[in-house]
């Protein structure tokens, strides 16, 4: 009897306990499409008026050409926009982000960052995020959401001129939204990089278990 | 026999290979997991055959036509684009173009005559100095290009809904297309709220100068709540109409709304 049969008499066996709720798989996921999608395309922008020395190789970007990108990137805001926002209240009317991501102290986050470094850190119990979890989660929320308001500013700088003065100039909420892209390409590769050392964390958010 | 030589005698293969899966649920398990994401960055990568295939180039179309609907609705006629000071002039302010400015249009102001057409009770044509007699203003707003950059710019010219009211234009109609002497006859469709927006001008100078020919000599129209490309240079006639012409960029791809 191979292995995997009784990895499925252990679960079945213990009362299955729910680790990542429906609403929060198809909202992760659907996250993560737009995303990708958002920062393919973003780079193809970003290559039309480099800000800075350096410009995204063409094979990673979206849509051949800057209009190309420019439909994919006012295609899958909506997608993102949409999913982010019916996250953010779900995350908040449900209490979730409080359970979870609450409270955030210094001490504990250098704890567990130590034990991190160490590789002392457990992740025994998939339903309670550690402190190092909660900074980064409750983080990217934070960079998710300064993201689509400098975009939203960038996109209708007139219209919501207020969303621009919130950051200062157009040019300012630019260079905003770029630090924001490269703060969820980091936590997208540390973030995948967890996931595969601790597949469980993956399946959890897959079938929810 | 050779192929026998590799199994050991006495023991059964099919029992053997379940034993040796019994030692690597976990790995094979996570080369599933590596594999699938491999595989997902895989389709993601080569997928732009995929992603630029006709069905998504239609679907890409159908959000971009509802984006201009959403850019209408939340269009204020009344919200100005924010002025600057002199100060905050950009210096020099760039030539931006689809050819190099030696291949600019150099048109001569004598001959040079505005056409105007269509839904308008006076379609006389207009000289430059009967249109440089007409009352003009100068504001100082930011010129955002569809690339992503952006320049602060000084411009002095009529409002476009004084010259619309002037020569007896059908304000209701839905568009005041705008026809160039670019090369390969560069155009571009305004919406007519967007034209009789009181910022949105027809320039005739840039920084208090007769617009030299980079900016677009003799005229070209200054709209602060439209992407760069949606402000034509070079302009050689206007035409007040309810059917939508496209425009050089718009048939290319980029938003036509494009408002900011």
């Amino acid at each position: 009897m191979s292995s995997l049969t009784v990895t499925d008499e252990q679960v079945s066996a213990s009362p299955a306990k729910v680790i990542q709720p429906a609403w929060v798989r198809v909202m992760h996921w659907v996250n993560a499409l737009a995303m990708v999608l958002m920062i393919l395309s973003g780079w193809q922008i970003y290559n039309a008026s480099p800000l800075f020395g350096f410009s995204f190789p063409r094979e990673y970007t979206l849509g051949g050409w800057l209009g190309g990108g420019l439909l994919w990137h006012f295609a899958a805001m909506w997608l993102l926009m949409i999913n982010g926002l019916a996250y953010l209240i779900t995350g908040l009317a449900t209490g979730r982000f409080r359970k979870k991501l609450l409270p955030i102290t210094p001490s504990g986050v250098l704890h567990d960052v130590r034990a991190a470094l160490t590789f002392k850190l457990g992740h025994a119990d998939l339903t309670v995020y550690n402190y190092v979890q909660r900074l980064l989660y409750a983080g990217i929320i934070v960079v998710g959401v300064l993201i689509v308001l400098s975009g939203l500013g960038m996109w209708k700088p007139v219209q919501l001129h207020w969303l621009v003065m919130l950051f200062g100039d157009y040019p300012t909420a630019r260079y905003i939204h770029f630090f924001c892209m490269a703060a969820i390409c980091a936590f997208l590769v540390i973030h995948v990089l967890l996931a595969l050392l601790v597949p469980k964390s993956l399946r959890a958010m897959i079938i929810g278990r | 026999m050779a192929k026998r030589s590799f199994l050991i005698p006495g023991v059964d293969k099919r029992l053997l290979i379940k034993d040796s899966i019994k030692t690597m649920p976990d790995v094979s398990r996570r080369r599933f997991i590596a594999g699938g994401a491999s595989l997902g960055a895989l389709t993601l990568l080569t997928g732009c055959d995929v992603i630029d295939s006709s069905s998504a180039e239609e679907m890409l179309k159908t959000v971009s036509k509802f984006n201009d609907a959403v850019q209408a609705w939340m269009f204020n006629p009344d919200a100005l684009a924010p002025t600057f000071a002199e100060s905050a002039i950009t210096k020099p302010f760039p030539f931006n173009a689809y050819y190099d400015l030696d291949d600019a249009p150099e048109v001569d102001g004598a001959d040079w005559k505005l056409e105007v057409h269509g839904l308008v009770d006076n379609k006389k044509s207009w000289t430059l100095p009967e249109l440089y007699k007409l009352p003009q203003v100068t504001q100082i707003t930011r010129h955002i290009c569809v690339e992503g950059w952006s320049a602060i710019g000084s411009w002095t010219g009529t409002p476009m809904r004084d010259f619309l009211k002037l020569i007896g234009a059908d304000t209701r109609a839905k568009y005041v297309w705008f026809q160039c002497a670019d090369k390969d006859g560069y155009n571009s469709p305004l919406d007519m709220r967007t034209a009789l927006h009181p910022q949105t001008q027809m320039t005739f100078k840039y920084a208090g100068e007769i617009l030299p020919r980079a900016y677009g000599f003799p005229m070209k129209i200054r709209v602060p709540t439209k992407l760069g490309f949606k402000n034509p240079k070079y302009v050689v006639s206007m035409e007040v109409t309810n059917d939508y012409k496209g425009g050089y960029w718009e048939d290319q791809g980029y938003n036509s709304f494009s408002g900011s």
